[in-house]
């Protein structure tokens, strides 16, 4: 019988020739990763299982991304915890500031995860990875201390999505583009406890960094994971950094998909999600005009370099509006560092943007750009639940970093196009 | 695996976690506390009622809402030995097995079954019976390491106990 992309994962980590979704399966897991927030209570929980050193050193990812520069002396004690552990235990993936990111793009950055791993992360957008060919799936913190201590870890076999995508994305339309329009269209349970496998000619033609967009929204559906195929843009990926991967596994011809959707998304234009759901998405044209107070670009959605050329390119020479600020946050020091040196830092800067050293920083509220009362942000993120970037009484809207650009110059949601 | 086996109490679709453990009770995470305000949202006084080892038999989506790890804990704190739904949550499913609360996914079982009810899980084999009426469903299996986790107590005590071997 033919499996889907994430069966064969699966399959293979269990050490079954075979697996079906709703099988319960214990796996062998390759990477593990968690971050300043999700870290301090696994350690606790791997203390508490009584468990000396964990399963394999090398196979361990720790990033500072979410409360650094430390916002508080509560998140410096937990960057400490997880020094230490890092120390105590040999982790040398452990990221500290100032050569770290957020940690879904760190771990694309630095190739951490593999086609065809298996890897966990204790963060419900772990997602992203599987923009690489991997089943990459978001765990919580007592799951990822057994981990930790067993190398293992029990999972039910989703059942997958198929989503395929066609045509030519038109100009200022992106991958984030796509997955809001797979958002509103599936719904926030539209892809509950499912993997959501990609494919289609579009595929082809993006870029890895857009596919970690893809990947990473696929959480907003309610996935359990999202996959793409490893393919010659995968390749191209890896051998940028001298490494070799096979083209493998693929899904077989026959895996049976519990649904499938195909987009032409050439008539896709930039959209926008509207407060307080993901799904609530809208073309920009129906929401122009609506006065924004802050701008955000930044996240493991779109805060990669293609993303900071893509604002700058509209910011170059313009200026942001009066009354509103624009923050920028690149998603990893390599980011920040090939900005800096394209000028990108500059333009932005120039234009008025505050850059911030990168972090999650304003996505979850926590820092960097918290909104007050009845402010309303547009932001690259992923999620604009009530209250996500601040106060309860706060409103985020969400796009591609061209709209985002385009709005922090026009002080309202505006289309790219319009400043032409 | 030992089978399960207990007293019936019938519940309908979508259970949430707000019902089985309302968030003023949740600033415990002590099994017998929270389970004295097991179901409180539906029932005040329902754990009052539970005699240790009684089964709760529920239609789909059992457990959805929040993913308080507390909502199992307060049913295995007020004695459940074991949830049969037609479907779980996510979250509840997965937080049920690694604090040890048995749970079996059996389509129907609930529209076909009354109050009182006996029932009987046999979680390796995947079968759920309705003693009372002969009835019996076909749950998914659960393959020995998972059994053992739930044996066990949950994940930190089975941790525990593979790596003391
Ligand atoms: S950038 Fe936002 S969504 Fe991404 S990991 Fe950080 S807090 Fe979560």
């Amino acid at each position: 019988m033919g499996m889907t992309l994430a069966e064969k994962i699966l399959a293979r980590a269990s050490g079954n020739r075979e697996v079906a979704p709703g099988q319960l399966v214990t796996c062998r897991v390759d990477k593990a990763m968690a971050t300043d927030i999700t870290a301090p209570l696994s350690i606790e929980v791997f203390r508490k299982m009584g468990a000396g050193r964990v399963f394999d050193p090398g196979a361990c990812i720790l990033v500072n991304d979410h409360f650094v520069p430390a916002r508080d002396s509560v998140a410096a004690d937990f960057s400490a915890a997880m020094r230490a552990f890092a120390n105590a235990q040999k982790i040398k993936n452990y990221f500290e500031v100032g050569r770290s990111g957020i940690c879904h793009a760190l771990v694309a950055e630095k190739r951490l995860a593999l086609p065809g791993e298996l890897f966990v992360g204790a963060d419900s957008h772990t997602c992203t990875i599987g923009a690489l060919g991997a089943f990459a799936t978001g765990v919580g913190s007592t799951d990822l201390a057994g981990v930790w201590a067993l190398g293992e870890i029990w999972l039910k076999v989703p059942e997958t999505v198929r989503v395929v995508l066609t045509g030519r994305l038109r100009r200022y339309v992106t991958a984030k583009d796509v997955v809001l329009h797979l958002v509103g269209l599936l719904g926030l349970a539209g892809a509950r406890y499912k993997a959501v496998e990609f494919g289609g000619d579009l595929l082809a033609a993006m870029p890895v960094n857009e596919r970690l967009t893809l990947c990473n929204m696929a959480a907003e559906m309610g996935a359990k994971t999202a996959l793409v195929p490893p393919d010659n843009v995968t390749e191209a990926f890896f051998a940028e950094k001298g490494l070799a991967i096979e083209r493998s596994p693929l899904p077989d011809e026959g895996a049976r998909y519990s649904r499938t959707e195909a987009l032409d998304a050439s008539s896709l234009g930039p959209l926008v999600a509207e407060p307080f759901s993901p799904e609530k998405v809208k073309p920009v044209a129906a929401l122009r005009n609506v006065k924004v107070d802050q701008v955000f670009i930044g996240s493991c959605t779109n805060g990669q370099i293609e993303d900071l050329r893509a604002a700058a390119e509209i910011l170059r020479g313009r200026k942001v509006a009066g009354g509103l600020r624009l923050i920028v946050t690149p998603a990893t020091q390599e980011v920040f560092i090939k900005a800096a040196a394209e000028g990108v830092l500059h333009d932005l800067a120039e234009a008025g943007a505050a850059v911030t050293a990168p972090s999650c920083g304003a996505c979850l509220g926590g820092h960097g750009g918290v909104l007050g009362k009845n402010e309303t942000a547009l932001a690259t993120t992923n999620r604009n639940f009530r209250g996500r970037m601040g106060d309860p009484t706060s409103k985020v809207y969400l796009s591609n970093p061209y709209v985002a650009a385009a709005t922090a110059v026009a002080g309202t949601i505006c289309h790219p196009e319009e400043l032409e | 695996m030992r089978p399960i086996s207990g007293k019936a109490w019938i519940f309908g679709n979508d259970v949430d976690t707000d019902v089985i453990i309302p968030a003023k009770f949740c600033a415990t995470l002590d099994a017998k506390e929270l389970g004295r305000h097991a179901m409180a949202g539906l029932d005040e006084g329902f754990a009052a009622r539970v005699i240790p080892g009684d089964i709760i038999v529920a239609g789909d989506n059992f457990g959805c809402g929040s993913s308080r790890e507390t909502a199992p804990l307060a049913l295995q704190g007020a004695g459940i030995g074991a949830v049969v739904a037609s479907s779980f949550a996510r979250i509840f499913f997965r937080n049920a097995i690694n604090v040890g609360l048995p749970i079996a996914e059996a389509d129907g079982a609930a529209a076909n079954s009354k109050e009182g009810n006996v029932f009987q899980i046999d979680l390796g084999a995947g079968v759920v019976t309705n003693v009372t009426t002969g009835l019996s469903y076909q749950a998914t299996p659960f393959p020995p390491e998972i059994g053992e986790i739930i044996y066990a107590g949950g994940l930190v005590p089975y941790v525990r106990k593979r790596l003391a071997k």
